[in-house]
């Protein structure tokens, strides 16, 4: 008797639980399947792990801060970030959806990259290396590292990982902010940084970062 | 008389607590211990040059570091600069490292470079009035910017780092004062410094690094952005605990890559913010908040034993539990 009304309440539960969660939009979902309203699901250009299309230059969204994902979406929702992929479909999510889709891919494992980043000679390995950790200051130009962490792991809610990401991805932010079409950052920092970069360094720096391992997960506080 | 005295004990007490790297003398004001408000020093010549104007001397590459015995102590130097509490942790009691307030790992003109302040040494320091060798310098360093212990010395430490000064300022002359030494002097600000305005500053321009409390952000141990108070920052004896000192470093240097975007008064007012929040005990401390202020904190720059905001400054912050 005791087993079978243990068995009933647990049943009486989960369909509880289940219709509850049912109600609320569910990040895979949205992933896998769109929001139902019209946004493509995102899994379609950013993979179902959220490793991105790195030939494509689609971006890995996997483990990136939630913050910085969520004012992506944002900005580009309020037209603050232009892309005519994007903003569509950040326009298309509710504030509440654009909120569950941050936590969802900021949650994600980060995968390990499948395909290789560009290859490089040894004058671009040596650029970048030079860009990543000791910067241009004869220019004014900060080490990448100085704000992503060393190794270009991310830090904290504003500062994305840059290790493992889509060299495509890196060079098309960093043209875009040299040019002004991208002028969302905080400070102005990235633009400030952009603009005393040539053609070659954003070559080699975007292929350095999407070389480097992703092991580490950026974090923020001591 | 005595008023003659009391200004003369302030001037030697200013040029005391000279930053970092810097023994430029300024006139100041005098204003009584324990005021509220900075009076700012009328600094006889303020800086006129802006910060991004070149400076003059450019020392030498990284590559040019030789492959020889000398060479290796270089680089060892500079490693230890970049990353002291790993290569010098015995004297490191922060999170701080050298290359924070001394950009470029000590080679950037206004960040006080090494090479500006290596051929200005020896030189007499009102700070602790005698006259300090270059090594004497950097164990300043230690104990009030490192909030640490000062290398002895001949300790392979200084060793180092005086020859990776030493290399990078070949070519200086010796005794000038060279443009984009130490930091810019501000000129005196229109309005005095204020804690809230310098608040919002802070909000605005400074926490997306260093944290809406400003103790900065680490990564896997390391530290990226630099705490600015608090245990693990500088502590009451440091030159950058004197607003002048970091309104100078803030206008050049802040936010990393924009320095010279923030007006002088955010800088000052900034500067005034930062530098009135508790951190750690001056290590000279004399018995007591006022007479350590008596004896090495009576400038209207030090913010050491006033109340800013109702609290009672100078009282350090409690023993760190790790640096590292």
């Amino acid at each position: 008797m005791s087993t079978l009304r243990l068995l009933v309440f647990v049943a009486g539960w989960a369909l509880v639980a289940g219709a509850t969660a049912g109600t609320e939009p569910d990040g895979a979902t949205i992933a896998r399947q769109g929001n139902g309203h019209g946004v493509a699901p995102c899994a379609a250009c950013h993979n179902a792990d959220g490793s991105g299309q790195p030939a494509a230059g689609f971006p890995r969204l996997a483990g990136l801060p939630a913050t910085y994902l969520l004012k992506q979406l944002d900005d580009f929702a309020s037209g603050a970030r232009r892309n005519a992929t994007m903003q569509p479909v950040a326009s298309g999510l509710s504030p509440a959806e654009r909120a569950i889709m941050a936590g969802y891919y900021s949650k994600l494992p980060v995968p390990t990259p499948t395909s290789p980043a560009p290859s490089m000679d040894a004058a671009q390995q040596a650029l970048a290396q030079t860009l990543a950790t000791r910067g241009r200051w004869s220019k004014g130009l900060p080490a990448c590292q100085q704000c992503h962490g060393p190794g270009g792991v991310g830090v904290g809610d504003h500062f994305p990982p840059l290790a493992g990401q889509s060299a495509v991805y890196i060079a098309n932010q960093l043209h875009d902010w040299q040019n002004g079409t991208r002028h969302n950052d905080p400070l102005q920092l990235m633009q400030a940084v952009a603009g005393k970069l040539d053609a070659a360094d954003i070559e080699a720096i975007s292929a350095w970062y999407a070389s480097r391992p992703v092991a580490g997960k950026g974090a923020g506080r001591p | 008389m005595r008023q003659v005295l009391r200004l003369s004990a302030l001037a030697g007490a200013v040029m005391l607590l000279a930053a970092c790297g810097r023994g430029d003398k300024m006139s100041t004001a005098a204003a009584p211990a324990g005021s509220t408000s900075v009076a700012h020093a009328a600094s006889a010549k303020p800086d006129a040059k802006p910060a991004a104007a070149m400076a003059g001397f450019v020392p030498p590459p990284e590559s040019a570091i030789p492959d020889t015995p000398f060479g290796r102590e270089v680089a060892l130097g500079r490693k230890i600069f970049i990353d002291p509490g790993t290569y010098a942790s015995a004297y490191v009691g922060n999170r701080l490292s050298c290359e924070n307030c001394h950009i470029d790992a000590g080679r950037l003109a206004y960040a006080a470079p090494m090479w500006g302040a290596y051929p200005a040494y020896p030189a007499y320091r009102s700070k602790n009035r005698h006259v300090n060798t270059f090594a004497e310098r950097v164990q300043g360093c230690f104990r009030f910017s490192m909030n640490g212990k000062a290398p002895p010395l001949g300790d392979p430490v200084l060793v180092a780092l005086e020859s990776y000064a030493y290399w990078m300022s070949q070519g200086a002359p010796v005794g000038a004062s060279l443009p984009g030494r130490g930091y810019p002097r501000l000129a005196r600000p229109a309005k005095a410094p204020d804690y809230a305005r310098g608040e919002q500053v802070f909000k605005s321009h400074c926490a997306l690094c260093h944290g809406a409390d400003g103790q900065g952000q680490q990564v896997a141990g390391r530290t990226v952005f630099p705490p600015l108070w608090g245990p693990q920052s500088f502590n009451w004896g440091a030159g950058m605990h004197q607003v002048n000192n970091a309104a100078g470093f803030i206008k050049a240097n802040m936010p990393l890559g924009r320095g010279d975007t923030l007006s002088d008064q955010d800088a000052w007012d900034v500067a005034y913010f930062m530098d009135a929040h508790e951190r750690p005990q001056d290590p000279r401390y004399a018995g007591s908040i006022p007479a350590t202020r008596a004896k090495y904190h009576d400038s209207p720059q030090s913010l050491y034993g006033t109340v800013v905001n109702g609290k009672l400054l100078g009282q350090g912050t409690p023993p760190a539990a790790s640096t590292h």
